[in-house]
């Protein structure tokens, strides 16, 4: 392709700086809440063992612990269900342009 | 005690074991006609969807040991297994916004590809095959072993015939199908082994009135409210934070799973599977631990342990008292359907290690003509399967539990480090990532045979156990000892004197308990589980060696990289 830009050239391009910008932001928020979501609930059992067995309803066996660990495997798709999300919809888009304004 | 069919050959299991391989193998025929060239043995073409590659990246990561040994462990130790299922999906979010959309860009069949891409071919494909050799061995050992056992328990088929069985069959998908084939296996078999576990949550669930109160209430009547809190799973903060690393990043770092991104046509079927794949080993995990406490409540912790001390047969045995031997006969089917189907995968990652990674690229000098790969790939697929064989048959009857600790050690120390940093990082060197490779796999693997798991339990099971029964004869005697001075008492000798005796009795058991103790084997490495040394020191020394002495070469191809790892132009 002679319109081809060269990789230099493409790195200095604002639209491809602010493209990877936005997904490197949204990539390492969501592994920092994974992180956050996963060892809470680790660093809960270590340390707050009580907390967790504690009832959810007086006179019930259910027990605080069962949401949490459950809540723990639903944000966890959540979170990817996010990423996905903002990726079909939003990144895919921004990739589009770049390809089309610069070549690829 | 309740009857039992577990262990005697069901004519209906036989039957739905049949049909799944004669289906299975029908799909291999097909699948045969579309794997000569590299691109269909590894990739199967880049012909599967998103959806599909979810399926069968959860068919991958479902194994018949999260299965049965998950509803096993919450069944026996109630909330800990809830504990444990949850670390085994934190992974996938993670290979969702780090790994799946680079690797897909810029490699073509293994990690490795990406890693070598703009480093030195040789030595980054001679670690980087050795990382995934090692991973996909070690967790292949454990599922052999693991097969025959499980065969044995619930057909009464002798171990070795199991292992025969199991290894020609994922030689034939493989050799034949290839990947195609091979992804096909592990989408029938998730879509069994769901539809298995989401019929007996069903059942289980219509016994107290599709109320999980209700169940967790009568788990609580039969075994106090202990089995519903956090107990013993988890005891040092730093132990528990280790294997939380090893679980999380270590599923980043499986070469079977990695490798199934890339027989998905683009980054964006890739990132869409990890979404599917996510939610589909999220449901499992809920209906494993559904089916551990169903079974908990409604067979009992007496009979699971009674057959399996493990509680592995928990499953079974719910699916036996709800739904009579013909589900109990279908769900050993999916048991055994889901075996082949890990085993098939992580051969696959392994002989595509061996040929692409070592022969082409190490030995071939990454000069080779389509043909040739896939004949060596071929060769290699058929080595392995008979070293899967041979290395079950000589593990029999060892305890392989810490196998797949130890692949995810590996995954996590030794492949994921280097993968992360050649995706992200611009100044890391051929050398770094050597380093990273060898530090991470040469300390997981040492620290895990150093540590408590095998120096203790495998290595030097015998001594503990003699420890343990001199300490338990120490105090059974101790105990009629004191039982005999207490009837003294009764008879009428001054109780003062007797105490005395009693007491004097007492510290002599604490001091002999304390001296057999003494020689009660130590282990060097006191952990676990080393994830967070191995997989800390891989990162230090790629980042340190890669500082220490700069590749200018590498360093400008990133460029090229980055534009690949953002937008795919130019991705395979």
């Amino acid at each position: 392709m002679s319109s081809k830009k060269s990789a230099h050239e493409m790195l200095e391009d604002e639209n491809f700086k602010s493209l990877a910008r936005q997904k490197n932001t949204i990539s390492w928020v969501l592994t920092i809440f994974e992180l956050v979501l996963y060892f809470g609930f680790i660093a809960l059992i270590a340390y707050n063992k009580p907390f967790l067995a504690q009832k959810l309803t007086e006179g019930k066996a259910t027990t605080v612990g069962i949401p949490i660990a459950v809540g723990t495997i639903f944000f966890s798709w959540v979170f990817t269900g996010i990423y996905i999300w903002w990726a079909n919809n939003k990144y895919d888009r921004m990739v589009k342009e770049v390809k089309d304004r610069i070549g690829g | 005690m309740p009857q039992t069919t577990i262990g005697q050959v069901h004519p209906t299991s036989i039957l739905f074991f049949v049909f799944f391989v004669l289906v299975t193998l029908g799909i291999t025929y097909w699948a045969a006609k579309r794997t000569r060239t590299t691109k269909e043995f590894y990739a199967a073409g880049r012909s599967i969807t998103g959806f599909q590659n979810g399926l069968a990246l959860a068919g991958d990561y479902m194994s018949a040991a999260s299965f049965l040994g998950i509803a096993g462990l919450v069944s026996t130790k109630g909330y800990d297994g809830l504990i444990y299922s949850v670390g085994w999906l934190v992974g996938w979010p993670i290979i969702a916004f780090l790994i799946s959309e680079p690797l897909r860009n810029l490699g073509k069949y293994t990690f490795s590809d990406v890693v070598a891409y703009r480093l030195h071919q040789r030595p980054i494909r001679a670690a980087a095959a050795a990382g995934s050799l090692v991973t996909v061995l070690f967790y292949l050992i454990a599922q052999m072993v693991g097969a025959g056992t499980l065969v044995k328990l619930m057909f009464g088929l002798p171990y070795e015939a199991a292992l025969v069985a199991v290894g020609a069959l994922m030689i034939a998908y493989v050799l034949f199908g290839g990947m195609l084939a091979t992804t096909w296996v592990q989408i029938i078999k998730a879509v069994l082994l769901l539809g298995g576990a989401t019929i007996l949550v069903f059942l289980t669930l219509n016994r107290v009135g599709f109320s999980y109160g209700d169940l967790f209430g009568q788990a609580e009547k039969m075994y106090t409210n202990k089995f519903l809190e956090p107990g013993g799973l988890v005891t040092s903060p730093l132990e528990a934070f280790s294997l939380g690393l090893a679980l999380m990043f270590g599923t980043a770092g499986l070469p079977h799973i990695l490798m199934r991104f890339y027989t998905v046509p683009d980054a964006k079927e890739a990132r869409k599977s990890v979404f599917y794949a996510t939610g589909f080993i999220g449901y499992f995990y809920i209906l494993t631990v559904t089916i551990g406490f169903g079974a908990a409540v409604m067979v009992g912790q007496k009979v699971i342990m009674g057959i399996d001390k493990g509680g592995n047969m928990a499953g079974p045995l719910l699916a036996e008292a709800l739904g009579g031997t013909i589900f109990l006969g279908f769900l050993a089917a999916v048991a055994f359907a889901t075996i082949l189907a890990v085993v098939a995968g992580l051969t696959l990652a392994g002989a595509s290690a061996l040929s692409h990674d070592l022969y082409v690229g190490v030995i071939r000098k990454g000069v080779a003509n389509e043909k040739e790969e896939v004949r060596v790939a071929k060769i290699a697929t058929v080595c392995l399967g008979i070293a899967a064989i041979l290395l079950g048959i000589l593990f029999k009857g060892q305890n392989v539990a810490f196998m797949v600790g130890l692949a995810f050690a590996v995954a996590c120390s030794a492949n994921f480090p280097a993968l992360l940093l050649s995706i992200i990082w611009k100044k890391f060197t051929t050398a770094g990532a050597v380093a990273s490779i060898f530090t991470g796999l040469i300390l997981a693997v040492s620290l895990i045979i150093l540590s408590p798991t095998v120096w203790v339990d495998v290595i030097h099971g015998a001594e503990k156990k003699a420890v343990e029964t001199q300490v338990k004869d120490l105090e059974t005697q101790s105990k009629a000892k004191i039982e005999g001075l207490e009837k003294q008492k009764v008879a009428g000798r001054p109780a003062v004197e007797i105490d005395a005796a009693i007491a004097a009795e007492k510290a002599q058991l604490e001091a002999a308990k304390k001296d057999a103790n003494s020689r009660m084997p130590k282990a060097i490495f006191p952990m676990k589980n080393p994830a967070v040394i191995s997989m800390g020191l891989a990162f230090v020394m790629g980042i340190l060696v890669s500082l220490l002495k700069p590749d200018k070469a590498a360093e400008a191809k990133f460029e090229d990289e980055k534009i690949r790892t953002y937008i795919g132009v130019g991705a395979e």
